[in-house]
């Protein structure tokens, strides 16, 4: 018997038809939409490789069930560039060496993306470490990440201001 | 992962009614239950999700001045509502100290009252564990036993009940509201985890089709604001589990103590509150030497339940310190490191 539901996915309406409610957010993406930006690496909650963002909160992909989401809208990675400009986030990682094998990248972009919205960390980087604490890099590109967060913030904030001018 | 049938409540009586057969259990944010599924420690024949119950969500002031948690409030959200977290820093700040930012977003308040021990025993699904297979025993008892309880143990289960969340509302009085068949009930939460006894696989007060739908904080725990801390420490800064942690909270009346609140976690099977160190406290000086009264009532009963001695005094160190730092007051904004020792202000020595 299929579960029928109802995603909203990187802006786009999304009807799905569960065959099995076992199914978590991030094996529907990755195995069903072929959204295979958003990684699978310990599948327990544990590294932060499959954060996506759910109706605007940074979550763990793998540790949601895909039916208990029905209705919500989902932020891949796959949808944080527009128009083929890549998002200020994602330029800072580059710009600032966040990362080295890159597999854990997007899990820690959409991270930063949730933190940045969360705005409790402010400019302190002790502050962006600890906020980015459920993300695990084994290439040890944490120096660079860090950079990268507080960056993409300022330049997230300052472009806001200009577009509110 | 087991197969299980899903069904999505449609209303509290609907979860109550879905949620008493044998084999179900009930879905909030799912980060634990999940976890524990897919390690097959944990083997429903059916979720009944919660989440999609309206007015759950809410955090309410009630007319006798206390503050209604609703049980589907994320632990994220809560401890950033600026009101919530000026009234009840203590447990903002364990909030904060608690898993990572992805794990507080999807956590719920009845959720975290919920989550099962961490106990490598209970978690490994192979081990003889009267949690998860009554009858079965004990490995931890024996085992590694670095991180297992110190209060409240018995010979057929030594664990601890994880959540930090937990330690200031049990210190601070808090209840938990419980609807169920029989209709609704109210519950102080120090009464609503169980201790182990010979039935560790009894948890908490909950019976079959029980939904908790929210927790209260009563009017006068906010007269601890102003200087209310939780201190936790763990194998490593962030995002881990306490291996001992206490909220301290002080209400002054001049250099005298009018009224203090103590509790541990990662001690024993549920928050560990000590009304013993609490009335040592009352109508004392506010020093460091009271504090250490406290901090030896509050252990009195205390004793290894294996290789974790070494419990027993660090919990009245934390103590000792979490009293301190109350003393010096709360600070305007949840420390860079919450709960964390490596944040302490300038002036509260390290070392209790």
């Amino acid at each position: 018997m299929s579960i029928p539901i109802t995603l909203t996915i990187n802006g786009t309406r999304r009807e799905i038809a569960l065959d099995d409610p076992r199914v978590t957010l991030l094996d529907l993406l990755r195995e069903r939409l072929d959204l295979t930006g958003t990684k699978k690496a310990c599948d327990r909650g544990q590294c932060g490789a499959c954060t996506v963002i759910v109706d605007g909160r940074r979550i763990n992909a793998c540790l949601a069930l895909a039916v208990s989401h029905d209705g919500s809208d989902v932020l891949t990675i796959e949808g944080l560039s527009k128009d083929g400009q890549l998002h200020p986030v994602q330029e800072a990682f580059i710009a600032h060496d966040g990362f080295q094998c890159g597999f854990c990248t997007p899990g820690q972009i959409m991270s930063a993306v949730g933190l940045i919205r969360e705005a409790q960390a402010g400019n302190d980087p002790e502050r962006v470490r600890e906020a980015m604490s459920g993300n695990i890099c084994r290439c040890g590109a944490y120096a660079g990440i860090t950079e990268a967060v507080l960056d993409a913030q300022t330049r997230m904030a300052g472009a806001f201001k200009e577009a509110a001018e | 992962m087991k197969r299980f049938d899903y069904h999505r409540a449609a209303s509290p009586a609907d979860a109550i009614a879905a949620s008493a057969a044998d084999g179900a259990v009930v879905l909030g944010g799912g980060t634990n239950l999940l976890d524990l599924m897919k390690g097959n420690v944990v083997r429903p024949d059916r979720l009944v999700d919660v989440t999609h119950l309206s007015g759950l969500d809410r955090i309410e002031t009630l007319p006798d001045g206390s503050t209604r948690i609703g049980a589907l409030v994320r632990n994220g959200d809560l401890a950033h509502d600026a009101a919530f977290a000026r009234t009840y820093p203590a447990v903002a700040e364990a909030l904060l100290s608690g898993a990572s930012a992805q794990l507080r977003n999807a956590a719920t308040t009845g959720g975290n009252l919920l989550q099962r021990t961490r106990c490598p025993y209970f978690t490994d699904g192979v081990s003889a564990c009267n949690k998860r297979e009554p009858g079965s025993g004990c490995d931890a008892i024996g085992g590694e036993t670095r991180l297992h309880a110190v209060l409240g143990w018995s010979d057929s289960c030594i664990a601890v009940q994880p959540s930090d969340f937990c330690v200031p509302l049990a210190a601070l009085g808090a209840t938990v509201e419980i609807e169920g068949k029989a209709g609704a009930r109210s519950v102080p939460l120090v009464e609503f985890h169980r201790l182990p006894g010979d039935e560790p696989w009894r948890e908490t007060v909950l019976e079959a089709g029980d939904l908790v739908t929210a927790v209260v904080l009563p009017a006068d725990a906010a007269g601890f604001a102003g200087h209310s801390r939780y201190l936790k420490v763990r194998d490593r800064t962030s995002y881990a589990f306490a291996v001992v942690s206490a909220a301290a909270a002080l209400r002054l009346d001049g250099d005298r103590i009018a009224d203090a609140r103590l509790a541990f976690g990662g001690v024993a099977l549920k928050p560990w509150r000590s009304r013993k160190a609490e009335a040592v406290l009352v109508g004392q000086p506010a020093t460091v030497e009271t504090f250490r009264r406290a901090a030896e009532a509050a252990m009195a009963d205390a004793k290894p339940s294996g290789d974790n001695s070494y419990k027993i005094e660090l919990a009245r160190r934390i103590a000792v310190r979490a009293f301190t730092l109350a003393l010096a007051g709360t600070p305007e904004r949840v420390s860079a490191l919450p709960a964390s020792p490596f944040s302490s202000p300038l002036g509260v020595a390290a070392h209790a």
